[in-house]
């Protein structure tokens, strides 16, 4: 048997729909027969009639009413079409739930789902990778799998969690990435994982990015250098401590995300690097993002728009030279 | 069916009064009365940041809280003490706010009306105007999924408010979730400065109801008999399970936007309209001359509403104030997620 990273999402749905009568699923086009446009909640709404429901195209209103459910015991799960279309609840998102526990003292335990991410054809509009922005703002959780076992776990986590939980799930991934068989243990929440040990340079990643950069480690493995890659697994908490343990062992660093580059999670982790544990570096710290564009349309502009494990790579090197 | 109860001429001499009319009346005063303190506080210097009164509104208000029980929802917003009060706010839970105690429901986080208390069914509104419309609708759904009967959530929102996507969303949203829901629009005919005529191009605000898919009413927001009688029938037939409701109401802001704000753009020609007319004059107007209190009991009713307010703000001038080296600044309830930054 094997499972995809999108069939690890939709099964982590069917186990919380199954074990947690306060669990039901909001979005646009969602229920039916359909099941979403990516097919994550497919069957869902038949097997748990009543909890898997089609909203109107009101992502303000679907987060709204994800807050008033919460407040009332509920633990909703927003679909957002994609991650793009969240930027129209940017404000039930920030302001409206990430403030709460800090104004109210009562926290608002909604987990939004956000299709993340570029793939070919895709465009500036279905393309956008979010959890820099989402990071920024106090209140929030904000997650960003790059495994099956971390998309089937962490979604279960997110829900089980009593804070807003912005869950990056990579549309690239939904296919190409395949497991076994759905995990039974879990990492937990906040904590990076070594996706790959090696002594000559960090490679901080994670989500789609950490595929691109563990093979710009293979890569440079044929130079005789041997590459750690952290997958931070959570943006936000950022497993600071993690890092720096793996930049102590190595003493070289180069943050990967496929957000813009302006600000953002590379930033914030070379910030971090920097400021807590200059003394561990060796070299100056560096890192690729997508480009200060909006993403393209055509395969070879998109591409090249993206952080890919070449550029990765280039740029490993020349950390390595120093 | 658009429902629409068009405004009366004037209350009939001998018509009954509304059984929560004067129980309104004193909710109305009370909040007068509170709110004169606080502007007064506010040109001493006493209060940090704005100071948002309803004056004008107070009638609307107390019908919007007035009617709401134990399980109901309500979101106020900025003009909403009368409702508040009536719904079961302590006063000095506002005075707290207001002067940032550390002890009252938002500790110094948020102040003057960005106050609630959601585990009573007092939402916090956020500034964003419209924002509390869905959130009201997915507190109804999930009180309609664990089978709990004959609530309602009530939701104020102002003509200005009324233009923004998100109450559009969640009005839409709440016809389509069927919900037992209320909105009690105010057109006070400005949005801080605009007028009408720069917010909406409308022939009228209630005729959006039936575009939503609500049942929608309008009244003169300056006759209480109107505002009991027209908001306390929404409120009844949402629970009856009619589909939602909207009420219009129309009045004249009596003040400023907030208490910073001179209001020298509302127009003399405005002030001269029916509707700017004081609801809280018109109804004490209206208890004299029906004899519903003689002048000592409204005399009476005006101390104690006075020694309310003053105990109000003398119990929470006596609490501590926070103290930014002893907050813990942490926004998340999770403890063990908190984001560790130097
Ligand atoms: C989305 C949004 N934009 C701007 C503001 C700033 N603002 C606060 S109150 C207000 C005027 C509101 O007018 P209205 O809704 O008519 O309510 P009123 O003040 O008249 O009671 C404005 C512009 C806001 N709170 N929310
Ligand atoms: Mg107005």
């Amino acid at each position: 048997m094997s499972i995809t990273y999108l069939e690890a999402i939709r099964e982590a749905q069917a186990k919380l729909l199954r074990d947690d009568k306060r669990v039901f699923i909001y979005g646009q086009d969602v229920g039916g027969s359909f099941g979403g446009a990516f097919k994550a909640t497919k069957g869902l709404a038949k097997e748990f009639p009543g909890r898997v429901l089609n909203t109107p195209i009101s992502e303000d209103a679907m987060v709204g009413t994800a807050i008033g459910a919460a407040l009332e015991g509920m633990r909703p799960i927003v679909e957002m079409q994609f991650a793009d279309f969240s930027s129209i609840a940017l404000n039930q998102i920030l302001n409206n739930a990430g403030t709460h526990y800090w104004r109210t003292n009562v926290p608002i335990p909604i987990t939004v789902r956000l299709p993340s991410g570029g793939t070919k054809g895709s465009g500036p509009f279905h393309s956008q990778s979010m959890e820099s922005l989402y990071a920024h703002y106090p209140g929030l959780i904000v997650m960003t799998p790059a495994t099956v076992e971390d998309a089937y776990t962490m979604l279960i986590d997110a829900v089980a969690i009593d804070d807003p939980v912005i869950y990056c799930e990579h549309k690239y991934l939904y296919y190409h990435l395949k497991a076994d068989s759905l995990p039974n243990d879990r990492m937990p929440v906040g904590k990076a994982r070594i996706a790959r040990t090696g002594r000559d340079l960090t490679i901080v990643s994670y989500s789609a990015m950490l595929h691109e950069s563990l093979s710009a480690a293979e890569e440079i493995a044929k130079e005789g250098f041997e590459i750690e890659v952290v997958d931070l697994r959570t943006v936000k908490p950022l497993d600071t401590a993690a890092v720096l343990a793996s930049v102590a062992r190595t003493g070289r660093l180069l943050a990967v995300g496929e957000s813009f580059p302006w600000g953002g999670v590379t930033a914030e982790v070379i910030a971090r690097v920097a400021t807590e544990g200059f003394h561990l570096l060796d070299a100056a710290p560096a890192r690729v993002n997508a480009k200060d564009t909006p993403i393209p349309y055509h395969p070879n502009l998109w591409s090249t728009h993206r952080p890919s494990s070449k550029v990765i790579a280039a740029k490993a090197r020349k950390i390595l030279r120093e | 069916m658009l429902q629409t109860a068009r405004p009366r001429k004037k209350s009939q001499p001998k018509a009954p009064v509304h059984e929560k009319y004067l129980e309104a009346f004193r909710w109305m005063l009370l909040t007068r009365t509170f709110e004169e303190k606080l502007a007064s506080m506010y040109r001493g210097g006493r209060i940090t940041g704005g100071v948002y009164v309803g004056k004008g509104q107070e009638a609307i208000s107390v019908a919007c809280g007035i009617f709401l029980q134990k399980g109901d929802i309500f979101a106020p917003l900025i003009r909403d003490q009368a409702g508040r009060s009536a719904f079961g706010e302590p006063l000095v839970d506002v005075a707290r706010t207001y002067l940032g105690s550390r002890t009252g429901p938002m500790r110094g986080r948020d102040g003057n009306i960005h106050r609630g208390s959601p585990r009573d069914g007092q939402l916090a509104m956020i500034s964003h105007l419209g924002a509390m419309v869905s959130v009201v609708v997915g507190s109804l759904m999930a009180k309609r999924g664990r089978g709990e009967k004959n609530f309602i959530g009530l939701t104020a929102i102002g003509e200005g408010g009324m233009q923004t996507g998100a109450t559009h969303e969640g009005m839409n949203i709440a016809a389509v979730e069927h919900v037992p829901l209320v909105v009690v629009a105010t057109n006070n005919h400005y949005a801080y400065s605009t007028p009408n005529d720069r917010e909406f191009a409308c022939a009228n605000l209630v005729d959006r109801a039936r575009g939503y898919g609500f049942e929608g009413y309008e009244l003169d927001g300056t006759d209480l008999a109107q505002c009991l009688d027209v908001i306390g029938t929404a409120v009844k037939r949402a629970r009856a399970g009619r589909p939602p409701q909207l009420v219009v109401a129309s009045i004249l802001r009596l003040a400023g936007h907030g208490e910073h704000d001179d209001f020298s753009y509302v127009t003399d020609d405005i002030r001269k309209e029916p509707f700017a007319i004081d609801c809280l004059q018109r109804t004490e107007a209206f208890i004299k001359e029906r004899e519903l209190a003689d002048a000592a009991t409204l005399q009476r009713w005006r101390e104690e509403a006075a020694e309310e307010v003053e105990n109000a703000f003398s119990a929470a001038q006596k609490e501590p104030v926070p103290n930014g080296e002893e907050e813990d600044w942490c926004a998340i309830s999770t403890r063990d997620l908190v984001d560790e930054i130097e």
